[in-house]
């Protein structure tokens, strides 16, 4: 037997013979060792990419030389003039839409407040903050806007999304050229203005199908995050809004720094991320796994053969999902204040004296506050839980429970040897999404507690920060109220992303193992 | 094993399983009653006139409509009517984006399909706040925020532009539906867009209604974006915030917390009639998309 590594690589035939646990343990050392050699692949496999990138460019230059070293005098015009070949050779539709987009983008960039202004401004952001000038109107001194940073910002985004945009089409129409030439050659006709409209609604049919929704993403999705992410390099907040109080600049790594020191301005932010992160996947992790099983619990019970009046039992937990949700959980909120239905049920039972203060206590690090809303969360989650596992418990083959029962397994065993690998082998990119969507999960905990029980460790880190607070509701409380630092929620944004990259790409790696359909048959 | 016995053990095993069926009886009895209380203590709570403040008592002592018409003198049917223009419209957008999105990356084999797909799952991994920030600026540079008064233009836009990203479970039914019947129609001389509008769509009528239901719903329940670009001016409220807002301070909870109550029974009602009258399209949307994942 070989030895790689310092671990023993099993055959087939020898994993099969071994026990559950072992099975278990060999499957997670060998995930283990094999992170150095995932990482290293994943190197090459970026490797790859720009390898293949730079070849790919230095093909495409060398076809547009190509292309006009050889090409007639029509598709030489092109290069300058987009368009005119397709107008020269009859494809009036086209070429015109080519020199329509030349037009606007020339007309855009040489604008005296157009691209050209936009991508030179991007560098500095902005020179001249306003200034205080004296406004005989007014009879006082008022302070004049110049230049405006956040829109420097922005709009130079958007000039370089256009740019990019526009090399696309000047190759596209390059490469129409070198098309026409061959077609013409061989002695074919070109597509007319109408086949190309036909084709919209059939071959290219994806097109017009997609054009809308991804301009949509576009613009109101990537164009923000990069916009966020170049942010992250700012000092953008406040006080420097860019406009009427001051201009902001970049500020490199500074940001990330902050994040990642214990004393800037009496505000220790290392160990505020610490905390709010690891409540964050604590709270992920609860909020996904007790919904998870109390859901396929309740609906093993809605199904039970000899349950009656299924449909009820049913639509009472469906009828949770129509109410909007802060409606329900603001309403839940006050049920647990300190004056609240609960506390006072509570007292007239004679089971306590003193109010219990659900969400001020800081006891145990708001240990209180900290069960209640992973509580909560099974009250809001269950329903759609018990939809979805009815679902796939109706999928699963009843010849699988029958047998069962003949070999004699108890309810129990049926459910942890059949149902549950079942429902983890159906589910388990669900629970993914399930896990950071909570991690997200803003409405449950801005609702119920609004981040509160304060703590002290993280207070003072731009708003309050509390012992419920997830990164999510951390962000938004830096960017909303009196002291707003849009670069830190940045940075916080940035944060969560690779939390949740890193955690998906883990997942996904263990999937197939979990995802072996031996195991449950 | 003589007939005896195992008759009366079958005769045990049908009283254990009677015996666990009360069991489970009791215990959705009990599930349903925690399911169902804070609803009824809303109820009941909006006709309370005695005080307006949280009592810790559920049964109102003096029964009245006053919630339901002080509701009436707010700025509440305002935030009521635009949440409502809101809904009806991203429901209808957004039912035709998320449509044309999921149809085409489940019909059609393109250059840049599966590369779209991995864009969109890694879009998704940012936090929508982050994007939200931003593109509440620049709605304000836009004028179109609440110190200009007009909120629903921009609260459409956003809603409905980004839309296309929720294709994952109508895709999931679009790809149940056998190809076949595209590449017949196909032979037929039908386009693509025939395809689409003559064959497909008669077929996806669940899945139709389900997109719009959440559509409709989601504009409802939505908070953040809609603080945000209200800038806390109550004429530019959604219900969301407006209702939250009489919850936001101790001192405004004191006086509000009935009409709360109302505003939430009386945004409650439509929704949860809606829903309950198209349930059957809604589960089988949410246990097709997972099982599909």
């Amino acid at each position: 037997m070989e030895r790689d590594s310092d671990m023993k690589r099993y055959t087939d035939m020898e994993y099969l013979r071994l026990s559950k646990g072992q099975k278990f343990l060999y499957k997670l050392l060998s995930f283990l060792i094999s992170i150095p050699l995932k990482i290293w692949a994943g190197i090459c496999k970026i490797g790859r990419f720009f390898k293949s990138l730079g070849v790919g460019l230095v093909r495409t230059l060398a076809d547009i030389g190509v292309t006009f070293a050889k090409g007639d005098w029509k598709t030489k015009t092109s290069f300058f003039i987009m368009g005119f070949g397709n107008i020269a050779r009859g494809q009036v539709l086209r070429g015109l839409l080519f020199l329509l987009f030349e037009a606007v983008f020339i007309f855009y960039m040489v604008f005296p407040t157009g691209g050209g202004y936009w991508i030179k401004m991007l560098g500095s952001l902005g020179v001249q903050g306003p200034i205080r000038s004296y406004n005989e109107i007014l009879d006082q001194y008022v302070s004049v806007p110049q230049d405006n940073s956040f829109r420097i910002l922005l709009y130079g985004v958007l000039t370089i999304f256009f740019i990019i945009a526009f090399i696309y089409t000047w190759r596209m129409n390059v490469k129409q050229n070198k098309i026409m030439e061959e077609i013409l050659a061989s002695g074919k006709k070109l597509k007319s203005g109408k086949d190309d409209l036909r084709s919209l609604v059939d071959d290219q049919f994806h097109k017009t199908l997609l054009a809308l929704p991804l301009l949509g993403i576009l613009i109101f999705t990537v164009m923000p995050i990069i916009f966020m992410i170049l942010v992250a390099f700012t000092n953008y907040d406040g006080a420097h809004n860019g406009y009427t109080n001051a201009l902001f600049t970049w500020v490199g790594l500074e940001n990330f720094r902050t994040m990642f020191s214990w004393d800037v301005g009496g505000v220790n932010y290392a160990a505020t991320f610490g905390e709010v992160l690891t409540w964050t996947l604590l709270w992920a992790f609860f909020a996904t796994f007790t919904n998870y099983f109390l859901g396929i619990f309740v609906a093993m019970m809605i199904n039970k053969k000899g349950i009656r009046v299924k449909k009820l039992w049913r639509t009472v937990l469906v009828m949770t999902i129509a109410v909007p949700q802060f409606i329900s959980l603001l309403y839940v909120s006050k049920m647990f204040d300190v004056n609240g239905l609960v506390n006072g049920a509570l007292k007239s039972l004679g089971l306590i004296t003193q109010s219990i203060d659900f969400w001020g206590s800081t006891a145990n690090n708001g240990l209180i506050a900290r069960i209640m809303v992973i509580v909560i969360n099974i009250w809001i989650g269950i329903p759609y839980l018990m939809l979805m596992a009815t679902g796939i418990l109706m999928n699963i083959p009843a010849d699988l429970y029958e047998s069962s029962r003949i070999d004699g397994a108890s309810g129990w065993k049926q459910f942890s040897k059949i149902t549950l690998p079942y429902m983890l082998f159906i589910t388990g990119p669900y629970l993914l999404t399930q896990f950071t969507g909570n991690m997200n999960n803003f409405n449950v905990i801005f609702l119920l507690t609004g981040g509160r029980p304060t703590n002290p460790v993280a207070s003072g880190a731009s708003g309050s920060v509390g012992y419920t607070d997830l990164l999510i509701t951390w962000l938004f409380k830096i960017t909303t109220g009196s002291d707003t630092k849009y670069y830190l929620a940045s940075v916080v944004g940035i944060l969560v992303f690779l939390v949740v990259a890193i955690i998906s790409l883990i997942v996904y790696n263990l999937l197939p193992s979990v995802k072996n359909e031996e195991d449950f048959q | 094993m003589n007939e005896n016995t195992s008759l009366k053990r079958s005769m045990g095993l049908r009283a254990s399983a009677r015996i666990s069926n009360s069991i489970i009886h009791i215990l959705l009895i009990v599930i349903s009653i925690i399911w169902l209380i804070p609803f009824a203590c809303i109820l009941l709570q909006s006709f309370r006139v005695e005080s307006t403040w949280p009592v810790p008592y559920v049964i109102p002592e003096t029964w009245g409509i006053d919630n339901y018409v002080r509701l009436f003198s707010t700025d509440f049917p305002r935030w009521y009517i635009m949440t409502f223009v809101i809904a009806l419209v991203v429901a209808v957008c957004q039912t035709v984006i998320v449509l044309c999105m999921s149809y085409t990356l489940s019909r059609f084999r393109f250059k840049l399909r599966k590369f779209l797909m991995q864009f969109m799952l890694i879009l998704g991994m940012f936090p929508g706040i982050l994007a939200m920030i931003i593109l509440y600026r620049v709605l304000d540079d836009l004028h179109l925020t609440g110190q200009y008064g007009n909120s629903l233009p921009g609260l459409i836009l956003v809603y409905v532009a980004s839309s296309g990203m929720g294709y994952y479970v109508s895709k999931g039914f679009f790809d149940t539906i056998p190809k076949s019947l595209d590449e017949a129609a196909r032979v037929d001389g039908a386009t693509r867009a025939q395809v689409l509008w003559k064959i497909i769509l008669p077929l996806s009528k669940p899945i139709v209604i389900y997109t719009v239901l959440t559509a409709f719903m989601g504009p409802w329940g939505d908070f953040v974006f809609a603080r945000y670009v209200s800038q806390l001016y109550p004429s530019a409220m959604n219900v969301a915030v407006g209702l939250q807002s009489w919850l936001a301070t101790n001192a405004m909870t004191t006086s509000n917390y009935t009409m709360f109550c109302a505003g939430g029974v009386v945004v409650a009602i439509p929704v949860t009639i809606l829903f309950m009258c198209l349930q059957k399209y809604y589960v089988e949307g949410v246990t097709g998309g997972a099982v599909k994942g």
